[in-house]
């Protein structure tokens, strides 16, 4: 056994360790140290094997990707994480196919290697543009509806067929290099075709899914290269990247093939009858007089909250209701936001305790109880409809529920659609209260309302 | 080459991975995923033994070149990020600054 090998062992028990440490807030920064010492040994035993024996452009291209990397993960403003993740992620991927392509260019290898060689460049190829057009529709460089067109089931699954024919007839007659520029082309168009059709609601699902395929083409890279550490930790990331996308699929209650094919989000029925039902408002006098009165307020954080940048004004919301005695928690939803938990790292990073952040099992029982319910940019994850309206395109996700609240406060800018196009009947109950604004304006100004009663 | 051998080891990964994963609290789902995202760049380990083998052709030393380059993008920011998230992460009423 080399030292590489032993060191490659120890890299593999670190990864593994550092999932495990992940499960909870106290060990998790333990969890990070792990993996970073794992894939230390892992680039050191690399350096050391006998065949690596030119190493002044590996130092400088290490030391290039570590000039960005640093920069990408500290100037990040943590609204962006889900951008960065994808961009982050697209890297990965990109690395991964051009060192399948590199080995069929050395090898041009039949059979089982190069099986493993076009599935790693497939899903390499294809999980670069699909991060990348993911992340201009999460940075709003595009269109973040979704997009679709006649037919589009049928031309992306016609691709995938003509891929994998070509990957098969690669497998056998390799030095067919023609073939192979094919191949890589249909991978790159698939990965931009794959993410047209969907829409910003459906990030959590898609980021997942392509953290998925970026730790399973590095698998196929492991199998390729006969090396098991890259099967170890390509595994670990493609069985977390898929659980994960299945958690957040069973938060909306829709399927795989539902998420991918559906294109939810452009159904626009029921606008037009929005004016005509009356709503009351408040003021932020009036909505702080009560938060104040509250014994217990629930606040539902949704994207709305990361886009206007709100979250720190409501950690201060938070400070000044919790020093008048009220009892402050945050109700999250699985699927609140552009991706899995970017509501709790948002809360996190304004400062609020991370045992405020309830689930949404646990926190639904308690909502009946609640005195004020306060909606921050959430609208299709409280919406009733999904519940009691089994013509809904929401019809069955589970939701939290803001309604059995005594008093709902929804801040909004105005009445408009939330991401699915539907109404919401929550606006238009007797107990509901809109205040209308934009969050982090409306949310300071009840800050101000309510310490200035404190002073008085 | 052993790729039965290869395949125990990624079936016993991918259910250990899930079994690992299905135990996260959804708190720290995103730190989750910064923190896999960045694992995959074990694909690093690739890029090395392409771009510093004895006789590589000049397109192997490029693609490996940029392929070491893009997967220390990814390891570095990605192990960075995740740390940068959970050092947020704090259980008691936070000291004012």
């Amino acid at each position: 056994m080399n030292i590489f090998q032993g060191l490659y062992l120890v890299a593999a028990v670190l990864f593994i360790l550092a999932l495990k440490w992940m499960s909870a807030p106290a060990t998790a920064r333990r969890g990070v140290i792990s993996g970073e010492v794992g894939m230390l040994l892992a680039v050191i035993g690399t350096l050391l094997r006998h065949e690596v024996v030119n190493y002044e452009w590996i130092v400088i291209a290490l030391m290039v990707g570590t000039a960005i990397g640093v920069p990408l993960a500290i100037l990040m403003p943590m609204t962006a994480v889900p951008q960065r993740t994808a961009i982050s992620q697209a890297c990965g991927a990109f690395a991964s196919a051009l060192i399948g392509t590199a080995e069929y260019y050395r090898l041009y290898p039949h059979g089982f290697t190069m099986a493993a060689l076009s599935i790693e460049i497939l899903l390499g190829f294809l999980t670069t543009t699909a991060s990348l057009m993911a992340f201009g529709k999460l940075h709003e460089m595009l269109p973040s509806r979704p997009i679709t067109y006649k037919g589009q089931n049928f031309v992306n699954l016609g691709l995938f067929v003509v891929a994998a024919t070509i990957g098969g007839i690669l497998v056998v007659h390799p030095e067919n290099t023609m073939l192979f520029a094919v191949f890589v082309g249909i991978a790159l168009l698939f990965g931009i075709l794959l993410i047209i059709p969907i829409g910003g609601a459906d990030m959590p699902t898609v980021i997942a899914l392509l953290n998925s395929y970026a730790g399973l083409s590095a698998c196929a890279m492991g199998f390729a290269l006969d090396n098991k550490l890259l099967i170890i930790a390509g595994a670990l990331d493609g069985s977390s990247g898929f659980i994960l996308s299945i958690i957040m699929c069973r938060a909306m209650n829709r399927s795989f093939t539902n998420v991918l094919f559906g294109a939810f989000g452009q159904l626009q029925k029921s606008v037009g009858s929005t004016e005509t039902k009356p709503v009351r408002s408040a003021s932020p006098e009036e909505a702080a007089a009560i938060l104040e009165d509250a014994r217990s307020v629930v606040v539902i954080p949704g994207y709305g909250m990361a886009v206007a940048q709100a979250q720190h004004k409501i950690r201060e919301l938070h400070d000044v209701l919790v020093k008048r005695g009220v009892e402050v928690r945050f109700a999250i939803h699985p699927v609140a936001g552009r991706m899995p938990g970017h509501m709790n790292v948002l809360l996190a990073e304004a400062d609020v305790p991370y045992d405020k952040l309830i689930e949404m099992d646990d926190i639904n029982p308690e909502l009946g109880m609640t005195d004020v319910a306060l909606i921050v940019g959430a609208n299709d994850i409280v919406n009733p409809a999904a519940k009691n309206d089994p013509g809904s395109p929401i019809a069955g996700m589970p939701i939290l529920d803001a309604y059995k609240a005594r008093t709902v406060m929804i801040i909004k800018r105005g009445m408009s659609a939330g991401f699915a196009g539907i109404d919401n009947e929550l606006y238009y109950m007797p107990n509901t209260l809109m205040l209308f604004g934009d969050a982090k304006a409306f949310v300071s100004s009840l800050v101000k309302e309510i310490s200035a009663t404190v002073h008085a | 080459m052993n790729y039965e051998f290869g395949f125990y080891v990624f079936m016993l990964a991918a259910f250990l991975g899930f079994e690992l994963i299905r135990r996260v609290s959804p708190l720290l789902h995103t730190p989750l995923m910064s923190l896999t995202n960045a694992i995959a760049s074990i694909s690093v380990v690739g890029a090395i033994l392409i771009s510093g083998e004895k006789d590589a052709s000049t397109l192997s030393r490029v693609l490996g070149f940029i392929a070491v380059v893009s997967a220390t993008t990814n390891l570095v920011s990605g192990y960075l990020i995740t740390d940068r998230m959970l050092k947020m992460f704090r259980k008691r009423e936070p000291n004012k600054k």
